[in-house]
């Protein structure tokens, strides 16, 4: 499953207006533009990651037009079992899934996010690699930014900060509670000619820290 | 659906005029004062005066669609306004179901009850069944850190953004003699007046403001402010009497309760925003932060108006 997906079927796409209007009318979320602008550009945003919602909050605050071309980044561990997962993961949100088991994948996933990339396409991903169920506002960084970055030098790594979705539905609640959730976009991070890994994934944890609300009132 | 009383389509084309003129006058000052919009208090009055546009338009579709269309509009404000209050409360995991059980069985309750008119449910249903029933979901989850603050402010959150708000659209209920099926005037007058307190008020604070009320709280709001948008309010009752079952001097003096109820309310919930540390109860309308914001003077007026309606016009 190498390569560019199709895209989204018809039904898909339906179904990804209706969840767009489901999330607006849960969390009323709106993108927060503090450092890029909503403009046309190809992009790879990193976000925290709290939440099986997390990049369908980050779809609703994009511009319909940035949307139809920017795809999440997710594991086919997860999203390809079953029949239902698989209709969502790619005909609604044109996930481009990797195998994050390094033993048994049959493909390299910074290829196949190059591929994306190579395509015009925009990416989401969650560089902490699962989803964050501790107390810590973010986990460590897995090391896949740093290779993505490595391989296209010249998208701009846009951070993006997702704000009180954990207490929309915590992990284990299946009734989600309306609540007001904010998308914050931060200023684009290149990595630096000389810059080594860890040094760039620790400037990514800042700058993507930066930019939650929290941070700001202490 | 019966066709709207005539006084309400004399009331809804007002309207528009006003806001045709605040349009070409907003437009006039823009021109001339922020044309390449760095006029921050420009800028901040055409939003105001375009979300003006938005609330007229809705509230007179709402209007117009009689009870069920009311219900509707204001059923929505609630989970607006819930959806704000609770996003800015100290809710924990153990909150989940008690939270969920406020917007989908509390909220669409309180609503049917009021559609039904059952007032003897409706009048008590929050206040008894829902005030023993939270606490009750709350402390089946187990966790009693901050258990009484938990609650108290989720019955607060019920209270202020569902009971108190829903008295506008029960105000529809109410048997007045010779009034019948004019009764969405009586929430036309209500809404005119607080709206036209809240902009009259700011105008004379403006104009003449000197003496500050509550300077820690609310800088804005002024004794001179306060009196003559009081005043000046009760002018906009009183003239409005012909679409209301009241004389002109009962109009006025209603008018008065409105306007002190919806000033104290301003005030109570600028001390809730202050106590949570943020300006703005959300983002969703430009120029007026949130719905919380734009409905914390109906919310005080509201309950008490429809009773002393109540009491003093209606027969049942």
């Amino acid at each position: 499953m190498s390569g560019p997906q199709a895209k989204p079927s018809f039904a898909g796409r339906m179904v990804q207006a209706v969840v767009i209007v489901f999330a607006r009318f849960i969390t009323a979320t709106r993108g927060r533009w503090e450092g890029v602008a909503p403009i046309d550009e190809q992009r790879i945003y990193f976000a925290n990651h709290v939440s099986h919602g997390d990049f369908v909050l980050i779809w609703t605050a994009l511009p319909r037009r940035l949307r139809s071309r920017t795809r999440p980044v997710a594991g086919s561990d997860y999203w390809l079992k079953g029949s239902l997962r698989r209709f969502i993961g790619r005909d609604v949100f044109n996930a481009v899934l990797i195998d994050r088991n390094r033993d048994t994948r049959a493909d390299d996933p910074i290829v196949q996010m190059s591929d994306a990339l190579d395509a015009g396409e925009s990416l989401i991903v969650f560089p902490e690699g699962t989803r964050n169920t501790t107390e810590a506002p973010l986990l460590a960084f897995k090391s896949g930014l740093y290779h993505l970055a490595t391989a296209r030098r010249s998208v701009a790594l846009v951070p993006v900060w997702i704000d009180n979705l954990n207490r929309v539905m915590p992990k284990g609640e299946f009734v989600p509670i309306p609540l007001i959730c904010t998308v914050t976009f931060g200023a684009a991070l290149h990595l630096g000619e000389t810059e080594a890994k860890q040094e760039f994934l620790t400037r990514a944890e800042a700058a993507l820290l930066a930019l939650s609300p929290k941070a700001n009132t202490l | 659906m019966t066709a709207p009383p005539p006084n309400l389509v004399i009331v809804l084309s007002g309207l528009l005029v006003i806001l045709i003129v605040a349009s070409g006058v907003g437009y006039g000052l823009q021109r001339k004062l922020s044309p390449d919009g760095t006029n921050a208090v420009i800028e901040n009055l055409n939003d105001r005066i375009r979300a003006w546009w938005v609330m007229v338009v809705l509230m007179g579709l709402a209007l117009i669609g009689g009870k069920t269309g009311v219900t509707l509009l204001f059923a929505f404000c609630s989970f607006a306004a819930l959806r704000e209050f609770i996003t800015l409360i100290n809710t924990r995991r153990a909150d989940h179901w008690a939270l969920a059980a406020a917007f989908f069985i509390v909220l669409p309750v309180q609503y049917y009850l009021i559609w039904i008119d059952w007032y003897g449910l409706y009048s008590i249903f929050i206040p008894v069944y829902a005030f023993l029933l939270m606490p009750i979901i709350a402390a089946l989850r187990g966790d009693t850190d901050r258990f009484l603050v938990r609650i108290a402010e989720v019955q607060w959150a019920l209270m202020i953004c569902v009971f108190c708000v829903s008295h506008v659209p029960a105000l529809l209920s109410l048997d007045i003699a010779d009034y019948q099926g004019r009764n969405v005037l009586l929430i036309a007058f209500l809404v005119i007046v607080v709206q036209a307190s809240d902009v009259l008020q700011y105008v004379w604070g403006k104009l003449l403001g000197r003496t500050k009320i509550a300077p820690r709280l609310s800088p804005s709001k002024t004794v001179e402010g306060l009196i003559g948008g009081a005043l000046s309010a009760m002018a906009v009752g009183a003239g409005l009497s012909w679409i209301t079952p009241f004389t002109p001097l009962q109009a006025a003096l209603l008018s008065f309760v409105i306007v002190v109820m919806g000033f104290f309310g301003g005030l109570v919930m600028s001390a809730i925003k202050r106590d949570r540390g943020v300006k703005d109860w959300g983002h969703l309308i430009a120029g007026h932060g949130g719905f919380i914001d734009r409905l914390d003077s109906v919310i005080f007026s509201a309950p008490i108006f429809f009773h002393l309606v109540r009491y003093g016009w209606s027969a049942t």
